[in-house]
């Protein structure tokens, strides 16, 4: 997959990030009316939009558990959001997708407070440029935040990864293609555990562990842009409400 | 939303409508607050964002090249597809597309197709051999009534934002980009009949409990593209010509907007 590509120069990345700066990212947060959570994510060149509905009763009925919610979470991506169309409907990547989201954010979420129920997560992404899971994660979180389900803390996500040798901070999409490992994570933030791990590429063990500190750090700064995402919406309602 | 409760809606509804009222205070011909932004999604060839009232559509254009169909050597290749996700409302399902789905896209599609607003002899790149394919892409995100209108000027809007590779003779993209060869600004107006009142850019609740509705496509010349009955009920002439009397107008609003919207991208 290694091309011709000069990654670093002057140590800056190719869009003239640092090695450990993540690209610059925007959240929204009650974006849309008939859903009961809704939020809005820009990372870097990434737009992707958010909805969660529920806690409702799950069906088909099989699917209910006696003494939990489940957690369906469903990633899809615009034909338009990559160079060349995709096929619209489901992909095996899609589904997958939906499903590592799940594994990431429902360790975070308070289902037991609500038997025999589903909660939803859809992400929907409109403009796709590397790193498209994490920023669903990041995104999802905050959308569950506004849904009011109950949840022990944020879901922030972030991808590390490594290009010539070097351990970088969330991949933009040359780095991606061409580089040579991914590594995106999920973190907990209150429990420091990952809740999101997936690699492809090569990487020795210690450079395993300085991309594992590394995209901590990075989901630790994604928590806090959640958080203002948050803080803004609910502030300033309250403000006008007084 | 349960039959119960919506004929406890539909009343209320109807006793509004004697007295000339809707539930949101808007008069019979009024739409809802229209926002349109063009190229909000830059991998697509051209995109458009539409509002109307707390309605949400994203239409995306793809471009490729392909053979024609063999019934039209001389014409390009024009697909639309609509997507209810389940993002959009509560009772839309994951899955294949619904009728709902297959009804709107080819609503737009017409509307769109029988106008000529696209002249497709010129997406020819070599005849009978390689033509332009276009995919006109609608994403419904949040909703709450009329997205057929949304739709069909979300996918307009997104056909005059296209900005594509020009093409050599061997059909290679080159450098350049070039617009699409657009003629025409079809515009989709959608009215709904509840008992005997006709009115424009029906909301959710309207949708709920209307007896049928009417989309009719206008043009800039004042002439009419395409029409759709839709639901079970049925109409007067009169009052099918009354509808596109006013799509006339109302069409022409929604174009002068959409055109200071074109002016603003060159």
């Amino acid at each position: 997959m290694e091309k011709d590509i000069k990654f670093f120069t002057n140590g800056k990345r190719i869009d003239g990030r640092a090695i450990d700066e993540l690209r610059n990212i925007k959240i929204e947060v009650g974006v849309f009316k008939r859903a009961d959570g809704s939020s809005y994510i820009e990372w870097g060149g990434n737009k992707i939009y958010c909805a969660v509905y529920g806690p409702r009763e799950a069906y088909p009925r099989f699917l209910q558990k006696s003494d939990r919610a489940i957690l369906k979470c469903r990633y899809n991506m615009a034909s338009f959001a990559v160079e060349e169309r995709k096929r619209p409907g489901p992909s095996r990547r899609g589904v997958e997708i939906g499903k590592v989201t799940q594994g990431a954010l429902e360790p975070a979420l308070l289902l037991e407070n609500f038997p025999k129920c589903m909660v939803e997560v859809n992400i929907e992404v409109i403009q796709a440029d590397a790193g498209t899971r994490c920023a669903g994660i990041t995104a999802a979180s905050v959308a569950l935040a506004n849904a009011g389900i109950p949840m022990k803390e944020l879901v922030p996500a972030c991808a590390a990864g490594k290009v010539e040798d070097k351990i970088v901070l969330d991949l933009c999409k040359e780095e991606d293609n061409y580089g040579q490992a991914d590594l995106p994570l999920a973190l907990l933030p209150r429990r420091n555990e990952f809740s999101l791990l997936q690699m492809d590429g090569d990487l020795t063990e210690e450079q395993l562990e300085e991309a594992l500190d590394l995209g901590r750090k990075g989901c630790l700064q994604v928590y806090e842009i959640q958080k203002e995402a948050l803080k803004k919406k609910y502030i300033t309602e309250d403000v006008l409400n007084e | 939303m349960s039959s119960v409760l919506s004929d406890i809606k539909k009343d209320y509804i109807i006793s509004l409508l004697k007295n000339g009222k809707r539930e949101d205070g808007r008069g019979l011909n009024d739409m809802r607050d229209l926002k349109i932004e063009l190229g909000i999604a830059n991998k697509a060839e051209g995109s458009c964002f539409v509002q109307i009232g707390d309605t949400k559509v994203i239409a995306g254009v793809k471009c490729e090249t392909g053979a024609p169909f063999p019934d039209t050597p001389n014409q390009g290749v024009f697909t639309t597809n609509a997507e209810l996700i389940p993002m959009a409302s509560p009772d839309f399902e994951a899955g294949p597309p619904r009728e709902d789905s297959i009804e709107l896209a080819r609503i737009v599609d017409r509307g769109i197709r029988e106008s000529g607003a696209i002249d497709f002899q010129k997406l020819v790149i070599k005849e009978g051999e390689l033509v332009r394919v276009l995919f006109v892409d609608i994403h419904i995100m949040d909703y709450n009534g009329n997205l057929f209108d949304a739709a069909g000027i979300a996918a307009i809007g997104a056909l005059y934002n296209t900005k594509m590779p020009v093409l050599d003779e061997e059909g290679k993209k080159t450098e350049e980009l070039m617009p699409l060869p657009m003629k025409k600004i079809p515009v989709p107006c959608t009215y709904a009949k509840i008992a005997d009142s006709i009115l424009y850019d029906p909301s959710m609740e309207e949708e709920s409990v209307m007896d049928s509705r009417i989309t009719a496509t206008t043009e800039d010349n004042g002439r009419i593209s395409a029409m759709q009955k839709g639901d079970v009920g049925s109409f007067k002439k009169e009052e099918i010509l009354d509808i596109v009397r006013r799509s006339k107008v109302k069409g022409d609003e929604v174009r002068a907007l959409l055109k200071e919207k074109f002016s603003e991208m060159r």
